[in-house]
């Protein structure tokens, strides 16, 4: 019969209207400023770049080796090499940026520079309240704005900080067992000349330099379908 | 006591007046009530208009307006604010005079239907022996202030609203007109007070309310409907519809005269609530005998209040009709049983007393909505189209 409908209509939007005072499901607004949902971990939005220990400017990781800004498909990284030196995660001398200025205006948040960073340098943020009345300056990070611990890594990407931690952990070990290897095979031919061991120092600083990307590259290749497989007998 | 609260209003302006020379006395009189009726409308707007935002958030489970005071109860203050404070854009090629008038006759039109709606005991501004008559007269001229807004504005989507507009408002105003007529041929008065003292009457406590007699139900289904469509609300609401119209007849408006477009539509409702409640629910009357000692006032503004509720219910639950489904509801259903009801109360009248035209008059009733209803909802089998263009 005509308007069978409506009242069908018309009790359902009752149901509604009355179940919402009483039903919590049926509300599934979440107030924003104060109350906010959960991010999944997989959230991402702009890069940072990641440092170890407590002082931001001598734990960065980058070594300002400009892949990142050469990968950079909107162009929105822009680095300066230092004059100088400092160490490294292993202890190496390395150069450091003097300026890593992203300007997140124009990232596209592709996560490219994170795939190619061979060093773990650079992550990407789940910060997502970065609105500034500033249009330039304000969206234009500098290293400084950029910095951020490892433990924050730790805290919004848990699952992939630690498998960077082990990798570069790994990575660490083979390298001062090398060292160790090298050091006892120095002490060896520290009896035959003092002089010879000048020079294997020079010889291994040269080539480990390139090393480290080939091997980045193999432990993520093997990392990721490791894990998978590791899912899989479980459930 | 009791009969002190419910003339309060009376005795207060009664009260007032005594210090005036009486001379003066009636028109301080009418301007007093005049300023109240503009002063109270509004602040009743104000309220619904964050009720309805509420209560459609929760139809729809969401929260509504929670952020301006308590529970988002000062959200109309925001709201004024800020249309007080935009900018009032005029387009360069707008007829500037018509386009400046057509939110003031609407606002203007709209208060004059309330000029005779009696809203408690003794409390009308003018006993009109031909009241139903000039509120339909005002109510009519609404029509005009939608096409002077559509038309001055110079743009394409608010003359289609404004034509929609009228289209739909004529077409509905004559159902809004002949499911009224039924309450004067049974009454033999258009004065709304004496509409109202007739139905002021108690067998067994319960009232002789026209929407309890046969034709009165069918009268009051189909004024509900015609005064949703006269008030552009939804479901009827094409003349702005925004998904294909921007916002109708007042796209071009800003500022504070939208503001007054939008008070006006809202004091419109109000105003065909009361009208409805006066003919057909017995206006300021208690739906009990024993609840007479509450103020007739109370009543009036609770059914008042309670048709707003049913207002923002439909505009919760149902979708906005075609063009073609809106005309063929006015012209080939609800025009039709208008027809018929008029029939039914001249039947009701001439059968007198008895329980016999309680039965034909329903029968009747029922048996046209089934048989015009299940006329308008059979699937036309249509085939597929063929256009054909001018040569």
């Amino acid at each position: 019969m005509l308007g069978e409908g409506i009242l069908k209509g018309l009790v359902e939007t009752a149901r509604n209207f009355a179940g919402s005072y009483v039903s919590k499901e049926r509300l599934t607004t979440v107030e924003y400023p104060e109350e906010r949902s959960p991010l999944p971990e997989a959230a991402r939005n702009f890069p940072f770049l990641v440092y170890d220990g407590d002082d931001w400017e001598k734990g960065l990781r980058c070594v300002a080796c400009q892949i990142c800004e050469k990968e950079c498909p909107p162009k929105c990284i822009y680095i300066e090499k230092s004059k100088d030196k400092k160490p490294d995660y292993v202890g190496k001398l390395q150069i450091y940026p003097a300026k890593f200025d992203i300007d997140i205006s124009v990232c596209m948040s592709c996560q490219i520079c994170v795939e190619v960073c061979p060093f773990e340098a650079i992550k990407m943020d789940t910060e997502f309240e970065l609105a500034t009345d500033d249009r330039f300056r304000g969206l234009l990070l500098d290293r400084h704005q950029l910095a951020r611990s490892n433990e924050y890594y730790h805290e919004i990407h848990p699952t992939e900080a630690a498998e960077v931690d082990a990798r570069l952990a790994d990575e660490k070990a083979k390298v001062e067992a090398k060292a160790k290897a090298a050091a006892e095979a120095a002490a060896a031919k520290a009896a035959a000349g003092t002089s010879a061991t000048t020079a294997a120092d020079a010889a291994k600083a040269g080539s480990s330099a390139p090393a480290p990307k080939p091997v980045a590259a193999e432990t993520k290749a093997s990392a990721t379908p490791a894990k998978p497989n590791e899912g899989e007998p479980k459930a | 006591m009791i009969e002190r609260l419910d003339q309060i209003f009376v005795i207060l302006k009664h009260w007032l007046l005594g210090y005036l020379p009486e001379s003066w006395q009636t028109p301080v009189g009418v301007i007093l009530s005049v300023v109240c009726i503009i002063g109270l409308y509004p602040a009743l707007f104000a309220i619904t208009t964050v009720l309805e935002r509420k209560g459609v958030a929760r139809i729809q489970n969401r929260l509504g307006p929670n952020r301006v005071g308590p529970y988002g109860i000062l959200q109309p203050m925001a709201d004024g604010i800020k249309s007080l404070t935009k900018e009032d854009i005029v387009p360069t090629t707008a007829d500037g005079v018509v386009h400046f008038l057509a939110p003031v006759v609407l606002v203007v039109v709209v208060f004059m239907g309330f000029a005779v709606l009696p809203m408690g005991r003794n409390m009308v501004l003018v006993d009109m022996d031909a009241g139903l008559l000039f509120y339909f007269a005002m109510g009519a001229s609404a029509e005009l202030s939608v096409f002077m807004a559509g038309w001055s504005s110079r743009n394409k989507y608010s003359l289609l609203g404004a034509m929609r507009a009228v289209a739909q408002m004529i077409s509905y105003e004559i159902a809004l007109l002949l499911s009224s007529v039924v309450i004067v041929m049974i009454t033999g008065s258009l004065s709304l007070v004496k509409i109202v003292e007739a139905q002021n009457h108690y067998t067994w406590g319960l009232p002789h309310w026209f929407i309890f007699t046969p034709w009165g139900l069918a009268g009051f289904l189909m004024y509900a409907i015609a005064g949703t469509a006269e008030t552009n609300r939804s479901p009827f609401d094409l003349p702005e519809g925004e998904s294909e119209l921007v916002a109708g007849y007042h796209t071009e408006y800003s500022g504070f005269k939208f503001a007054l477009f939008f008070l006006g539509e809202y004091v419109a409702m109000f105003s065909i609530s009361g009208l409805g409640s006066t003919l057909f629910l017995g206006g300021w009357t208690a739906p009990l005998e024993v609840l007479q000692f509450i103020p007739s006032w109370i009543w009036f503004f609770g059914k008042l209040f309670l048709s707003m509720g049913v207002f923002i219910w439909m505009r919760g639950t149902l979708p906005r009709l075609r063009q073609d489904q809106l005309m063929n509801f006015a012209w080939k259903f609800v025009l039709p049983m208008c027809l018929l009801n008029l029939f039914a109360a001249g039947l009701w009248h001439f059968m007198g007393a008895g329980w016999l035209r309680w039965v034909v008059c329903s029968a009747i009733l029922i048996l046209a909505y089934v048989s015009i209803g299940r006329e308008g909802m059979r699937r036309k089998n249509l085939g597929p189209r063929s256009y054909r263009y001018a040569e």
